[in-house]
């Protein structure tokens, strides 16, 4: 039934461009297309997806092993930027889960380079957002959620959820504050991937709708200059996307490592 | 392009909520995870954490050798300072020495000029002690003949030894 959505998409688009009128599709980058040919996309499919996960696996791989291969005391600047992103997210990991936390650096750094890659690599024109899609970050935020509360049981045993009951507040709001505590938990994985697709999908939707008007010229100037100032915006978004992304899944991992407030 | 026609977009939906694409995202995503996993965990967080330690390791050590350098150099003032120091006292050792031989020289130089001038002295002492004598001795034979000459032409014949006996105790008084 989707497949049939997808070609009338397509059929509208075609009859759009041949009338000559705006074209609004601001939604049509993030369609998810087979890369060769157009059949159905079963989950092996290799699609547009798949090649721009490859292309960050690729960029990841360029920096952290092509970048360091010299292993010098001295850095160059590829090793100094791998260093530096090492450096950034073991002392976020350390400062908000302490020692305890470090055992789970890498999975953290995986987590933070992934998103920051495929946010960027977003960036550029023509490309494919991957963090775009709810799939995708539902995936990480539910991983992230899974692993942390299953964690929290086997490190904590039953004493895990002390998280939810308040032992500083009065006896009778305890039970209120448990309910407000556990619903709060269990939004966390939600509002976790919402917000990252979202900013995401909104900013890259912003510029399509902007670029879509540069087809008037009275108003393509206004146009040019409200894209640079969103793309702007946007290399900050996605920065920022991973980083609160990243720290909150830190602070969900205290709270497995340390569940007594 | 003065037509303003807009064409929306509503037919489709968002392509985010296309459920037949779910299960290739997932799939594809999950071999990114694990493929950047293995590769930062096996590969590129231990070589960053090893050149982090080394580079820490190298930063203490290269310190240490800066410590013991500077220790050496301390040494090495010191030892040239303690030569300094030697070098000066022995120069003035030198220099007395030498202030000391040389006195001695000239001790030795000023005896033997007061031993010759002693020596001359004496001996022009004696010199005039002869002459000194010899003159006595003339007065006194002049004054001998002197008196014989007087007597005599007085008329007197007097012995010459009375004489003689009168003019030398005239002389001693």
């Amino acid at each position: 039934m989707t497949r049939v959505k997808h070609v009338a998409t397509e059929t509208a688009y075609d009859g759009a461009e041949e009338t000559g009128g705006l074209v609004f599709h601001p939604l049509d980058q993030f369609i998810v297309k087979p890369l060769f040919g157009d059949g159905p996309v079963h989950w092996y499919t290799p699609t547009n997806v798949t090649l721009w996960l490859a292309i960050a696996v690729l960029c990841i791989a360029a920096l952290f092993i092509w970048g360091t291969r010299n292993r010098s005391t001295i850095p160059g600047r590829g090793q100094s930027v791998a260093e530096l992103m090492y450096g950034f997210t073991h002392k976020m990991v350390e400062d908000i889960t302490g020692k305890e936390g470090l055992k789970y650096f890498p999975y953290i750094m995986t987590l933070f380079m992934f998103i920051l890659f495929a946010n960027y690599l977003g960036l550029i024109p023509m490309s494919f957002s991957t963090t775009s899609h709810i799939a995708a970050t539902a995936v990480l935020g539910f991983g992230v959620f899974f692993a942390v509360t299953i964690l929290g049981f086997v490190l904590n045993g039953p004493s895990f959820l002390k998280l939810f009951w308040m032992s500083e507040a009065p006896l009778f709001l305890r039970p209120i504050i448990a309910v407000i505590e556990i619903i709060s938990y269990f939004v966390r994985p939600v509002s976790h991937s919402v917000r990252l697709a979202g900013n995401i999908t909104a900013g890259h939707a912003v510029i399509k709708v902007f670029a879509a008007f540069a087809a008037l010229a009275a108003v393509s100037p206004l146009s040019v200059l409200a894209i640079t100032a969103i793309y702007g915006l946007e290399i900050l978004v996605c920065g920022i996307q991973a980083y609160v992304f990243t720290i909150l899944t830190c602070v969900y991992l205290k709270d497995a490592l340390h569940p007594a407030h | 392009m003065a037509t303003e026609t807009v064409a929306t977009e509503v037919n489709a939906g968002m392509p985010q909520l296309n459920f037949e694409t779910f299960p290739n995202q997932i799939f594809w995503l999950l071999v990114a995870l694990v493929v950047i996993y293995l590769m930062l965990s096996r590969v590129a967080l231990p070589r960053i954490s090893a050149i982090l330690a080394e580079r820490s390791g190298t930063i203490s050590n290269d310190l240490a050798a800066a410590e013991d350098l500077k220790n050496q150099a301390a040494a090495a003032e010191q030892s040239y300072e303690k030569a300094l120091a030697d070098a000066r006292s022995e120069s003035n050792r030198i220099a007395e020495e030498a202030r000391a031989e040389a006195q001695k020289d000239l001790d030795a130089a000023l005896a033997e000029a007061d031993a010759k001038i002693s020596a001359q002295t004496a001996e022009a002492e004696a010199a005039i002690a002869e002459i000194r004598a010899n003159a006595t001795q003339n007065v006194g034979e002049v004054a001998r003949d002197v008196a014989q000459a007087l007597v005599s032409t007085m008329g007197v014949d007097v012995n010459a030894d009375a004489i003689n006996e009168a003019v030398t105790a005239r002389m001693k008084g």
